[in-house]
């Protein structure tokens, strides 16, 4: 079944009744991609820090049962829909530095600006690369790929830098039992955010016109002619 | 504020990309609506100063070209520096959201410590913002966003401001980088283009998509006789298939792969998971060829046919080849 959203009586926020969250896709290989680095070096530890309400919480938890070694949150009543907004709070906190590496998903799905790594970067006067499907170390140097649309281009950086994770790099492990017992002992640091007002609002939502149901119009080769003929005199793409 | 609108001309390899054309079509949309001018600004290896006449051919009243050795590859912290440099002459940033306008854009943004708004598909335009229509949640939800910070930064969604001709040409002045290109931190080392002969899923007008009903990579050359059959088709897959390393990541269309929207989407041997549908659900038409009846890619298809796709796939490219042919 496909799933459709419902909008909230707001006309401003998605209907959460019945969802459940979960780690944005690019941001689980984000976190798998830490863990493996970790992992393969073994050394050095993976924090993971997501903005948000309380809700953030059970997210941040699921990372730490895949291993992250410990969490933050930056507590905000609702995440703003300004990138600028979130990347600021980010930057206020991981200004003092202390990291090699930050991982950003390149997007996440909701809102899915894929702005939050970049701006970051920017603002902690970091170097970027967004959009990475793969990532290796030599020494202090990472080096890595980005896919373009019918290319790709091999990129190199020295750390410390900030990274944006696209698909090809690792699907995130599920956790195992004895990862989710560790994740309830391990620490994790909520604090407020320090979010500038939001200079992009969010004035109304609306859910995409409805396909038409579908059509099945015959089995086996021998509906082809007929699918031809539909596709030259009805839907004119041929 | 300035009613001027500045538009990133983006170009890989020597060559305009058509991203800067819809660009250029959707800063017009703003200046416009404002009175203003469109500029665009081009960067490139010598010599790119060559496809300034084509932009002027589409709507930008003036084109500043940056060129520098280093600008042979992308360089986005050279290019954003500079666009971030010009931007108190400008009412509003444009570029296409392309894998370079996306990494270009969050960068000038936040350089002018201000938002930026991705992806937009429709846009209206008032004396001091912009507002936009975009997609989240894989487009099951449209966001109607308000840029009210000065300048406005936004990408626009391929395909949806489309380049026009003007009977004008825009006046050209040469200047240089910001921020010496040499010097960048982040270095390119190497650009691989695809294949050249191939078009890209996010232009092509039809699309043949592949799934785990071809039962093994080798089929898939099945998909390719079709797709060459139509003559101006791109070839695509399912996460599942990208995943089995039957093709590549880069041809993966869904929630974490390319969002296409084609005239024709050609479903092969895919059942219509939700993370697929995100990525093709907006297709003009779409056709689905699967074993199962019951599977939920015939709830959106417009043309389902049932039956085995290794049976069904060669004879639709001989009827396509014939219809082509007439």
């Amino acid at each position: 079944m496909d799933v459709r959203f419902k909008i909230a009586p707001s006309g401003k926020a998605v209907d959460e009744t019945g969802l459940k969250f979960d780690i944005s896709d690019f941001d689980g290989y984000a976190v798998e991609a830490a863990l493996q680095i970790k992992e393969k070096l073994n050394a050095g530890e993976v924090v993971v820090i997501s903005l948000g309400p309380d809700v953030v919480q059970e997210i941040l938890r699921k990372a730490m049962s895949m291993g992250a070694d410990r969490a933050v949150q930056l507590k905000a009543d609702a995440v703003p829909a300004d990138s600028f907004a979130i990347a600021s709070a980010l930057a206020a906190e991981l200004k003092d530095g202390g990291y090699d590496l930050i991982m950003f998903g390149r997007m996440s799905i909701d809102t899915a600006h894929g702005a939050t790594g970049a701006m970051t970067a920017e603002l902690l006067g970091l170097p970027v690369v967004n959009a990475i499907s793969k990532l290796e170390f030599d020494g202090r140097t990472a080096k890595m790929r980005r896919e373009l649309e019918g290319a790709y281009e091999l990129v190199e950086c020295a750390l410390p830098a900030v990274v944006t994770i696209d698909e090809g790099i690792a699907r995130p492990r599920y956790p195992s039992l004895k990862g989710i017992m560790a994740a309830k002992k391990k620490p994790l640091d909520s604090k407020p955010a320090q979010l500038p007002a939001s200079r992009l609002t969010l004035d109304a939502l609306a859910l995409p016109p409805e396909r038409a149901a579908g059509r099945i119009i015959g089995e086996g080769s021998a509906v082809v002619p007929e699918l031809v003929r539909l596709l030259k005199e009805e839907a004119k793409v041929l | 504020m300035s009613n001027n609108v500045l538009a990133f001309a983006e170009s890989r390899g020597g060559d305009l990309r058509r991203a800067g054309l819809e660009a250029v079509a959707a800063a017009r949309v703003i200046a416009d609506a404002r009175g203003g001018a469109v500029h665009a600004i081009l960067f490139g290896a010598s010599g790119i100063a060559a496809h300034a006449a084509r932009l002027g051919a589409h709507g930008a009243d003036a084109v500043i070209v940056v060129e520098h050795a280093a600008f042979a590859q992308n360089n986005p912290e050279a290019v954003a520096a500079t666009i971030a440099a010009r931007m108190s002459a400008f009412g509003a940033f444009v570029c296409a959201a392309s894998a370079t306008g996306k990494d270009i854009a969050p960068r000038v943004a936040a350089k002018l410590q201000v938002p930026v708004a991705s992806d937009a598909t429709a846009m209206t335009v008032s004396a001091s913002s912009v507002t936009v229509t975009h997609p989240g949640y894989t487009g099951k939800i449209l966001q109607t966003l308000t840029l009210t910070a000065t300048p406005a930064v936004l990408s626009v969604r391929p395909g949806a401001f489309l380049p026009k001709e003007v009977a004008k040409a825009g006046t050209v002045e040469q200047a240089t980088a910001a921020a010496d290109p040499a010097a960048s931190r982040v270095k390119v080392t190497e650009t691989a283009a695809g294949n050249a002969a191939k078009l890209d899923l996010g232009e092509a007008p039809v699309i043949i998509s592949g799934g785990r009903g071809l039962k093994e990579a080798a089929n898939f050359k099945l998909v390719e006789d079709l797709a060459a059959a139509f003559g101006n088709a791109a070839v695509g897959a399912t996460r599942a298939v990208t995943d089995d390393g039957w093709r590549p990541h880069s041809d993966q269309i869904g929630q974490t792969g390319r969002l296409v929207s084609p005239d024709l989407y050609v479903a092969c041997g895919i059942s219509g998971a939700i993370q697929h549908l995100a990525g093709m659900r907006t297709s003009k038409t779409i056709v689905a060829i699967n074993k199962d009846k019951e599977a939920p890619i015939f709830k959106i298809a417009d043309y389902g046919v049932v039956g085995d796709v290794l049976e069904i796939l060669p004879v639709l490219t001989a009827e396509v080849r014939k219809a082509k042919a007439q």
